[in-house]
């Protein structure tokens, strides 16, 4: 066989082919020559083979054939086949593949070497790919080497370490002798990696943390005045050749400690003392015409926020931020908003000093600096600004790229809720969302507006000219036109009357009203939905309108044969309403009374954690807009709660259309249209699904059902959980049972996490808990509401399991509850 | 935590790819050509720093070659820009006056 080509004849080789598929041949090749040559146990051009091998895999090819080979070149004795096979072994082998466990003899061997590169090899692939079974083997060795005098490995043990720990968290003691004497070095990769090291032992654990904090040791002093040393001589002393970049002393081991220290001082009052000056030192020092002092004090910033730092030093972390905003450099303004995402909760007013300048980064071309801009100016907006705020926002909104605008809109809408100076100014911040963003505007706005609407009752008219003004000339956003519809349907009557004392009325006849609608729900654009809405608003203007009465029933009857299921339905049932049941439309169809207003359930500011600041937006924006359908039928039942026929249908067409269509053909199915009355139970136990599954928020129940005792469902290791109980007269299915958690030990509970289950017959919603902590001596509780739908009356039991931290370590329990009371569940 | 670091070129192959965490071969390749793509879209005067999908991507352009560095929410991104440039600089010196072709053929050299 001849000899097996250099890698570098492969590169050329490779880069000479014009397609994939050329390149792709060319690699098969190489790779059924390099696989027979393995066969042949060639010793002297193995390592010429797994470098190729090793390559090919960079490409993308698979190479896993190879990883005997390398296992056998770390055994070799020369140092040119150790070098490839430890190579090899950090690409190609983890924890997945059996086979690694092999490398562990080698391993152990090569760090005991007499090279101190062969040994830097062995330290380097154990921390790269180390499993936990070779950690805990070669623990011992690691820590060994910690201690020697030689810089180059003190240096790659440390990052071993590192590792190590990473992997098997219980060796962390192991280390803690060597790191005593690790900062008492001079070479600064040594103290590089130590700083490391100490960063992931005091992340880890918080044991490490409290002892780092305090240890006295004998001869030299704690471990937050080595370190402010160490960073205040990087600074002071002059130019060093060997650590210079760009005029700053090592900035990257700067940068480490400072991220150490911030661990160091989180939450602990002596460390952030002994902190302020160096942090000042270096906040007021760094050059910062670099990128790397814009990193450092990038870093500083940071640290200032995290530490319990006086407020002093906090107002000069924020003026620097506000210095990085007016910078020119992209990068540095991103930060800077990035930063204040983060420092907005605490120091809102330092913030708001800030404020234009943010508001102009809105208009940047970088996606990611709008994006930041746009989250911090929701954070920011408050009564005083909201006007301003908002006019800036909304021309962000028009100008902005698709993948922004449902956010923003849905940030527009909460801030609006929240400081809305007048309800004028709120309905026309919310036209002009509509008409500007309204296809991107989430699903769930929809019933949310129209609560707003039914609820400012003196802006009826007013609101339903404008709506319909809008629809007039454009018709294709579906949420736009959904609350038109729906608008139009209840005020149409104010709509041509034409008296509006905001605007100048407009003189629209009953005609052009159908008209419109009707070309809604012809229109090809129109969603199914909004179809739904179109001929339910239609239905309701029978009652309203007086001469097109006539019309209205021809619409109807022609969708009575629709070949969507959604829309037959509903003109089937109001053709009924025409024909059999004339007496009680105009009681079916009357206006709807007014929403009772709810407050969103949860933080409505958004919450920070490390810049994600979406994901908080979103989740508070359900909430509200589910309660509107239970509330609706809430009242509807009560409305019709006397009348003894068919109750079941008026609840069909004022129903949220954007629900499934399932549920209503599920409450039709009890119904019997042929005339003969429904009882009246069949409605409430279809309701109580549905009205479950809306609600998210405290219980809404007016009429509460008083004196049902509270129980004790658990009491051990100081753990006492209690049940109170709700229960309403309009829904007797359903209770409400909040759980109240208390902690009478001298310690802290963490992460509690409360779950519970039923048996099948029943069903349990669980809310969001009030905090996940209970302090200790009963000086606080936690607080959970749960829900329970109980249709068939029985007997309620339920298992619950409790998990939390107690002590620094985690404990889990199961208990069943049975001692519920009877009125509870009767 | 640097999750990788990449050294692509223009037309979208790999020179150099170091990964930190375990990602499957078929991925990577995918991985590397979406996170070219979107650091090719991006003009001079925009920010070094993308967000894509659950980490950060750092990235530099030198001549023809992009390095592109991922890393979580935990590092500090103008640090990660600065090691970018001071390994360019190692690599400078050390094969003096790097050039793309250094890059793609000393593959095993620059890895250790």
């Amino acid at each position: 066989m001849p000899a097996p080509i250099r890698l570098r004849e492969l590169i050329r080789t490779i880069r000479t082919a014009r397609t994939q598929a050329e390149e792709r041949e060319m690699i098969q090749k190489e790779c059924a020559a390099i696989r027979s040559s393995f066969r042949e146990e060639d010793n002297t051009y193995r390592c010429r083979n797994v470098a190729k091998l090793l390559y090919m895999h960079m490409l993308g090819y698979p190479a896993h054939f190879g990883q005997l080979e390398c296992l056998k070149l770390i055994a070799s004795q020369k140092f040119t086949d150790k070098r490839i096979g430890y190579l090899g072994a950090m690409l190609l082998l983890d924890e997945r593949q059996d086979v690694h466990l092999l490398m562990t003899n080698c391993i152990k061997n090569d760090l005991n070497h007499s090279t101190q590169y062969v040994q830097g090899l062995a330290l380097c692939t154990l921390g790269c790919m180390g499993s936990s079974e070779m950690c805990r083997d070669l623990a011992g060795e690691v820590e060994k080497l910690l201690k020697t005098s030689n810089s180059y490995l003190r240096k790659k043990a440390a990052l071993c370490a590192v590792h190590v720990i990473r992997k098997v968290p219980e060796l962390m003691e192991m280390f803690l002798p060597a790191t005593k004497n690790l900062l008492n070095e001079k070479n600064h990769g040594v103290l590089h990696t130590s700083v490391v090291l100490l960063t992931e032992m005091c992340e880890r654990s918080p044991d490490m943390l409290a002892h780092f904090r305090k240890v006295r040791q004998l001869s030299s002093s704690q471990l937050v005045p080595q370190l402010v040393r160490i960073l205040k001589n990087l600074i002071m002393s002059g130019y060093s050749p060997e650590h210079d970049v760009s005029g700053i002393s090592d900035p990257f081991l700067q940068v480490r400690i400072l991220r150490l220290l911030r661990i160091l001082g989180r939450n602990d009052d002596d460390s952030s003392e002994a902190m302020n000056d160096i942090l000042a030192q270096v906040a007021t020092n760094t050059e910062t015409s670099k990128n790397v002092g814009n990193a450092i004090l990038y870093e500083t910033v940071l640290t200032i926020m995290d530490i319990k730092s006086e407020s002093g030093l906090r107002v000069l972390a924020i003026n620097i931020l506000g210095r990085f905003l007016l910078n020119n450099d992209k990068n540095i303004r991103y930060v800077a908003l990035t930063s204040l995402l983060k420092t907005v909760q605490t120091d809102h007013n330092a913030v708001q000093r800030h404020r234009s300048t943010i508001v102009d980064c809105l208009k940047d071309l970088d996606v990611s600096i709008k994006r930041r801009a746009m989250e911090l100016s929701f954070a920011l907006v408050n009564g005083n600004n909201v006007r301003g705020m908002m006019k800036e926002l909304l021309y962000f909104l028009d100008s902005c790229e698709p993948e922004f605008k449902a956010d923003c809109a849905s940030g527009i809408f909460l801030a609006a809720e929240k400081y809305a100076p007048s309800k004028r100014w709120h309905i026309d911040t919310i036209m002009r969302v509509l008409t500007t963003a309204g296809s991107y505007v989430r699903d769930d706005a929809v019933p949310n507006l129209i609560q707003l609407i039914t609820n400012s009752v003196e802006m009826h008219a007013y609101t339903v000219q404008r709506l319909y003004k809008a629809i007039l000339g454009d018709y294709s956003q579906q949420p736009l036109v959904q609350v038109a519809s729906w608008c139009i349907g209840e005020y149409g009557d104010l709509l041509v009357s034409g008296q509006c004392e905001e605007e100048e009325p407009i003189q629209v006849t009953e005609d052009e009203v159908l008209d419109i609608l009707e070309s809604v729900l012809i229109s090809n654009m129109s969603a199914s939905v909004t179809r739904g809405y179109a001929l339910t608003a239609i239905m309701k203007l029978s009652t309203r309108f007086t001469c097109t009465v006539n019309r209205i029933k021809k619409v109807v009857s022609i969708y009575g044969s629709s070949i969507d299921v959604e829309l037959q339905q509903r003109a089937v049932e109001y053709n009924a309403l025409f024909k059999k049941y004339d007496h009680m439309r105009p009681a079916l169809l009357e206006r709807m009374p007014v929403m009772e207003k709810v407050t969103t359930n949860g933080p409505t500011e958004i919450v920070q954690t490390n810049g994600e600041t979406e994901p908080a937006v979103l989740e508070t924006k359900p909430p509200p807009s589910e309660l509107q359908p239970a509330s609706q039928e809430d009242d509807l039942l009560d409305l019709l709660g006397g009348t003894d026929i068919t109750p079941v249908i008026p609840t069909a067409p004022t129903r949220k259309p954007a629900s499934p269509g399932g549920e209503l053909l599920d409450l039709l199915g009890d119904l019997n249209l042929t005339g003969s009355p429904v009882p009246a139970p069949a409605p409430q136990i279809a309701q109580p699904p549905f009205l479950l599954d809306g609600l998210t928020s405290p219980p809404l129940f007016n009429d509460v059902a008083a004196g049902i005792p509270s129980i004790t469902a658990y009491n051990k290791n100081g753990l006492k959980i209690d049940f109170t109980f709700e229960r309403s007269n309009t829904n007797p299915s359903v209770t409400v049972i909040t759980i109240q958690a208390s902690n009478s030990t001298e310690l802290d509970m963490t992460d509690f996490v409360f779950q519970a289950a039923v048996p099948k017959t029943f069903q349990l919603q669980l809310l969001s808990p009030s905090s996940s902590v209970i302090p200790a001596f009963n000086s606080g509780t936690i607080t959970q509401v749960i829900k329970v739908l109980n249709p068939q009356k029985q007997q309620l039991r339920m298992r619950i399991k409790l998990t939390y931290n107690h002590k620094g370590s985690a404990m889990q329990d199961l208990a069943e509850v049975n001692n519920f009371p009877p009125q509870s569940w009767q | 935590m640097i999750k990788f670091f990449l050294m692509v070129n223009k037309q979208g192959q790999t020179r150099l790819s170091r990964y930190y965490e375990h990602v499957e071969i078929n991925k990577r390749t995918m991985l590397e050509a979406e996170v070219i793509k979107n650091c090719l879209s991006r003009s001079k005067d925009q920010c070094s720093f993308i967000e894509y999908k659950d980490f950060k991507l750092v990235y530099r352009q030198y001549a023809a070659l992009f390095v592109v560095v991922g890393i979580d929410q935990t590092e500090n991104e103008m640090a990660v820009y600065e090691l970018i440039h001071n390994f360019v600089e190692v690599l400078d010196k050390y094969f003096s006056r790097v050039s793309e072709l250094d890059v793609s053929f000393s593959v095993s050299e620059i890895r250790l």
